[in-house]
C-alpha cells in the first residue's frame, strides 16, 4: 500500500511539474500576432478613447499635451489619456503583458528592430497606403531609422540632431572668434581655453573628453570620422574601419593632455547633465558635444549665457564630412493591443505629419521637424543657434545608429570598451577593437540563435 | 475488539481512527493552502518558468525559442562582463558581508558596556537602516564627492590625500562597503538583543575561573550568540549575492548621468565596470537589452549559487552552533 501511495505521489508531483511548466510555457509565451490589418476606408468619424504613452516630463510634457488638446479638439469623439513619464523599459513591458497601449512614443531608434521585427508596434503599411501619406516629405536617414528591414512600424515626431556648443565668451577671451571645423583645430583650442588653479586642478575645461560625461558617447562622435558600425553581412565592422580607431586615437591624446585623474575629479564636481548646474550651462566648459534641445534648456536656465552653436569637428583627413552630425529621433507607433487602432492611427498621423502639430511641437521643445514641410514652415522658431541643427539634419553625411533586432547591446559593447581606454587599460587599441568585434558578433548570435 | 484488530493485523488503525486522521490531514491542508498557493505561485512557477526560458532565445515581446544550452555557453565561455560581474559580487559577499558582520558585533558589544545613554546611542546607531537605500547613497555619494565633498574638503585641509572615492574604480567597492557598515543597524539590533539574552551566570562562573576578556568572549558569549551570527551571515551573503540598487544608484550619480532616457552605456558599473553586479548585469541583458533567455540562465546560476553556499553555510553552522539539541 505505502509503495502505491509514494508511486501516486511521485506521479502527482509529476504531474504537477508538467502542468506547472506548461502553464509556465504558455504564460511566457510573447505573441507575434500584430493585430489586424487596416480596415479599407477610413472611418468618417472618429470615436473612442486612445491611450497614449510617452517618455516626456516637465515642460516637454506641456508641449506634448498643447498637441494632444489640439487634436482632441479637431476630433472630439476622441479622448485621449496621456501617460507621461513612461520610458522603453515601461512600455515594452507593458506590451509584453498585454496591456492595450495605443500610441506609444519611444525616444530612441535602438529599439526599432525589436518592435518591428516582433511586432509589438504593429505595421502602419496599410494605414500609411490607405491614406496617401507621402513618405517622401521624410528624410531618408529618418526614413531609415522608423522601419526594419522593409517594414514600417513607426513614424518619426521629431529628431535630435547633435553639434557644436561653445561658449562665445571664453573663447573670445583666449582669442578665437569661430568655432573649430577639425579636430586638430578643437584640440589645440580644448587645451589653450583650459584653465587650471595654482595647484593644477582644472577649473575650467576647454572640452571634457572623456566617454560617459554627459553627451560624450562613441555614437555621437562617429559621423565627424565617418566611422561605419557593420559589415555588408551585418557583423561588425568596428575593428576594420579605421575612422574608430582614429575616434580613439583623438579622444585618448586630449584625455592624456588634462590627465583622466585630474578629469575625474573635475567631472565629478560638475553639476547633473539634465539641471540648471549643468557645466556648460555654468561657464565651466568651454566647448560640449550636444542635440538641439540644449537650446531650450539654455533659454529656460541660463538665458544670459552667451553661446553659440556649429557643425561638431570632423577628422583632419576627411573635412568633407563638415556639417554632418549624429542623427537619432523619437519615433511613434501603436502597440499590438490597441483597442482602437483608428483612432490610435489617427493620432500618429496627426502627430507625425500635421506640419502645425509638427511646428508647434518643435517650437515648444526645439526638437528637429522631421518633414520638409514643417522645417520649410514660416512658423517654425528658428535662430542661428537652432539653425546649425537643421543644417545638421539636412546634412546628406548626417547618420544614425544602426538598427539591430538585438537592439543597442552593440553599443554598450562599445561603451564598455570605451571606458577601460580611456583608462589607459587598453594597451593594443587594434586589438581591443578586434576583440569588440567578436565580442558583438558573439552578442548578435546570441540573440539570433536558432 | 480484539480479534476485530487481529482481523486486521498488528498497527492497523480502524476505518474510523483513519477517517478522522483523513479529516486531520484535510484541515491542516485547508489551513495549508493559502500559504501553499503563495509559494506555488510566485516561487515554484517563476523558478520552473526560469529554468525553461533558461534554455530559450526569448526577447519578451515575442514567443520563446528552444535553443538547448547555447545560453549557458555563451555565458561561460563569451560573455566578458559576467567574469567582471561575477568578481565584483564575490568580492562583496567575502568583504562586504564579513565586515558589516564585525562591525555590527563590534557596535552591538559598545553599547551593552554603555553605563548611560544606551536609548540614546541604540537609537544612533539604528538611524541609518531606516533610510531609503537611494536617499543613502545620494547622501554618501554627496559626501564623499572627490571635488566639492566635506569628507575630502576636511582631509585636504588636514594635508591628507583626497581620493576619488566611487569615481575611483579601486576604492568604489570599498566605498560602498563603508556605506554598508554606516547602514549596519539592523544588525547591530540583532546582536544587542542576542548579547543581552546570554545567561548573566555563565559570566560570573567564567569571572570565578579567572577568565581573561578574549576568553570570556570566546567560550561564554560567541557560542551564545553564534546562531545569529549564523543568520546574520547566511541572510548578508544572499543579500550581496542580489546586490543592487546601492550599486546602480553611486554607479549612476557619481558618474554624473543620473537621469532617465536612454542613459550611457559608459554608465555601466561606472568606474570601469568596478561596481557592475551580477544582479545589475542580469537586469541589464533582461530588461535593457531583452535577452530574457539569458537573463534567466544568471538567474538559474544565481539560485544555484545561492542555494549552494547556504546549504554550506548551514552544514557548518552544525558544527558550530550551539543547537536546540544541545550536541556540541
Amino acid at each position: 500500500m505505502s509503495i502505491i501511495r509514494g508511486r501516486r505521489r511521485v506521479l502527482a508531483i509529476a504531474a504537477a511539474a508538467a502542468g506547472l511548466a506548461l502553464v509556465a510555457t504558455g504564460c511566457s509565451s510573447g505573441s507575434t500576432d500584430a493585430g489586424p490589418a487596416a480596415i479599407s476606408s477610413a472611418p468618417a468619424k472618429l470615436t473612442g478613447t486612445v491611450t497614449f504613452w510617452h517618455f516626456f516630463t516637465d515642460r516637454e510634457a506641456a508641449a506634448i499635451q498643447t498637441a494632444v488638446d489640439k487634436f482632441q479638439a479637431a476630433n472630439p469623439g476622441v479622448k485621449v489619456e496621456v501617460k507621461k513619464g513612461q520610458d522603453d523599459e515601461k512600455t515594452i513591458q507593458a506590451i509584453a503583458s498585454g496591456q492595450p497601449i495605443d500610441v506609444v512614443l519611444s525616444y530612441s531608434t535602438d529599439q526599432i528592430g525589436k518592435f518591428c521585427s516582433t511586432g509589438a508596434w504593429r505595421d502602419l503599411s496599410d494605414y500609411v497606403k490607405r491614406d496617401g501619406v507621402n513618405l517622401d516629405q521624410i528624410p531618408t536617414v529618418v526614413r531609415d531609422y522608423t522601419q526594419f528591414e522593409g517594414k514600417r512600424c513607426s513614424m518619426p515626431m521629431l529628431s535630435d540632431t547633435y553639434g557644436l556648443y561653445y561658449n562665445k565668451k571664453l573663447l573670445a577671451e583666449a582669442g578665437y572668434s569661430a568655432p573649430p571645423k577639425t579636430m586638430s583645430e578643437f584640440s589645440a583650442m580644448a587645451e589653450k581655453l583650459t584653465k587650471l588653479d595654482g595647484n593644477g586642478a582644472i577649473q575650467v575645461a576647454g572640452f571634457v573628453p572623456t566617454f560617459g560625461f554627459y553627451e560624450n558617447a562613441p555614437a555621437h562622435f562617429a559621423p565627424s570620422f565617418g566611422a561605419t558600425w557593420f559589415n555588408a553581412d551585418g557583423t561588425s565592422n568596428i575593428g576594420s574601419d579605421p575612422a574608430w580607431a582614429s575616434m580613439f586615437t583623438w579622444q585618448k591624446k586630449l584625455v592624456d593632455f588634462y590627465g583622466y585623474d585630474k578629469l575625474t575629479r573635475f567631472t565629478a564636481g560638475l553639476g547633473q547633465e539634465f539641471s540648471a548646474d549643468n557645466a556648460f550651462e555654468k561657464g565651466k566648459v568651454a566647448m560640449m558635444i550636444d542635440g538641439e534641445y540644449r537650446n531650450a534648456f539654455i533659454k529656460a536656465e541660463a538665458p544670459n549665457l552667451e553661446y553659440g552653436t556649429a557643425p561638431f569637428p570632423t577628422d583632419d583627413a576627411k573635412p568633407d564630412l563638415y556639417g554632418a552630425g549624429y542623427v537619432t529621433g523619437n519615433v511613434i507607433g501603436i502597440g499590438r493591443g490597441s483597442q482602437n487602432p483608428e483612432a490610435a492611427w489617427a493620432l500618429v498621423k496627426y502627430l507625425s505629419t500635421d506640419t502645425d502639430s509638427v511646428v508647434s511641437v518643435a517650437n515648444g521643445i526645439k526638437n528637429v521637424p522631421t518633414t520638409t514641410p514643417a522645417l520649410t514652415s514660416p512658423a517654425l522658431e528658428k535662430d542661428a543657434n537652432y539653425q546649425t541643427f537643421l543644417d545638421v539634419f539636412a546634412n546628406a553625411n548626417s547618420t544614425t545608429t544602426p538598427t539591430t533586432a538585438s537592439g543597442k547591446a552593440y553599443q554598450d559593447t562599445l561603451g564598455t570598451f570605451a571606458q577601460n581606454w580611456q583608462a589607459g587599460k587598453v594597451p593594443d587599441l587594434a586589438a581591443g577593437l578586434k576583440t569588440v568585434d567578436q565580442q558583438i558578433n558573439d552578442q548578435l548570435a546570441l540573440g539570433s540563435a536558432p | 475488539m480484539t480479534i476485530a484488530v487481529d482481523a486486521r493485523g498488528a498497527g492497523q488503525p480502524s476505518p474510523a481512527l483513519r477517517a478522522k486522521r483523513r479529516r486531520q490531514r484535510l484541515t491542516v491542508l485547508a489551513f495549508l493552502t493559502p500559504w501553499l498557493l503563495g509559494v506555488a505561485i510566485f516561487f515554484i512557477y517563476p523558478l520552473i518558468d526560469t529554468v525553461y526560458l533558461s534554455f530559450t532565445r526569448y526577447d519578451l515581446l515575442s514567443p520563446p525559442k528552444w535553443i538547448g544550452l547555447t545560453n549557458y555557453r555563451f555565458m561561460f565561455t563569451k560573455d566578458p562582463q559576467v567574469v567582471q560581474a561575477a568578481y565584483n559580487t564575490l568580492w562583496l559577499v567575502v568583504i562586504l558581508v564579513t565586515a558589516r558582520v564585525l562591525f555590527g558585533l563590534a557596535v552591538a558589544t559598545l553599547v551593552t558596556r554603555l553605563k548611560s545613554g544606551l536609548g540614546l546611542f541604540r537609537t544612533v546607531f539604528y538611524l541609518p537602516a531606516l533610510v531609503p537605500p537611494v536617499a543613502g547613497v545620494l547622501a554618501f555619494v554627496f559626501l564623499f564627492n572627490p571635488a566639492t565633498g566635506p569628507v575630502n574638503q576636511i582631509l585636504g585641509a588636514l594635508g591628507l590625500p583626497q581620493p576619488l572615492w566611487f569615481n575611483d574604480p579601486s576604492l568604489s567597492k570599498p566605498s560602498l562597503v563603508m556605506l554598508g557598515l554606516w547602514g549596519v543597524g539592523d544588525l547591530m539590533i540583532i546582536f544587542l538583543a542576542s548579547l543581552l539574552d546570554v545567561p548573566k551566570e555563565q559570566y560570573e562562573a567564567a569571572a570565578l575561573d579567572g577568565v581573561n576578556p578574549w576568553q570570556r568572549f570566546r567560550y561564554v558569549t560567541l557560542p551564545n550568540i553564534s546562531p545569529v551570527l549564523m543568520f546574520a551571515a547566511i541572510t548578508g551573503v544572499i543579500a550581496a549575492l542580489q546586490y543592487f540598487t546601492e550599486a546602480v544608484v553611486a554607479a549612476s550619480v557619481a558618474s554624473g548621468q543620473a537621469t532617465t532616457g536612454g542613459g550611457n552605456a559608459a554608465l555601466l558599473g561606472y568606474p570601469e565596470g568596478s561596481t557592475l553586479t551580477y544582479a545589475q548585469w542580469l537586469y541589464v541583458m533582461g530588461f535593457k537589452n531583452y535577452y530574457l533567455g539569458y537573463a534567466s540562465a544568471l538567474a538559474v546560476v544565481m539560485f544555484a549559487v545561492s542555494l549552494g553556499v547556504t546549504l554550506i553555510l548551514l552544514r557548518r553552522a552544525r558544527s558550530l552552533v550551539y543547537g536546540a539539541e544541545g550536541t556540541r
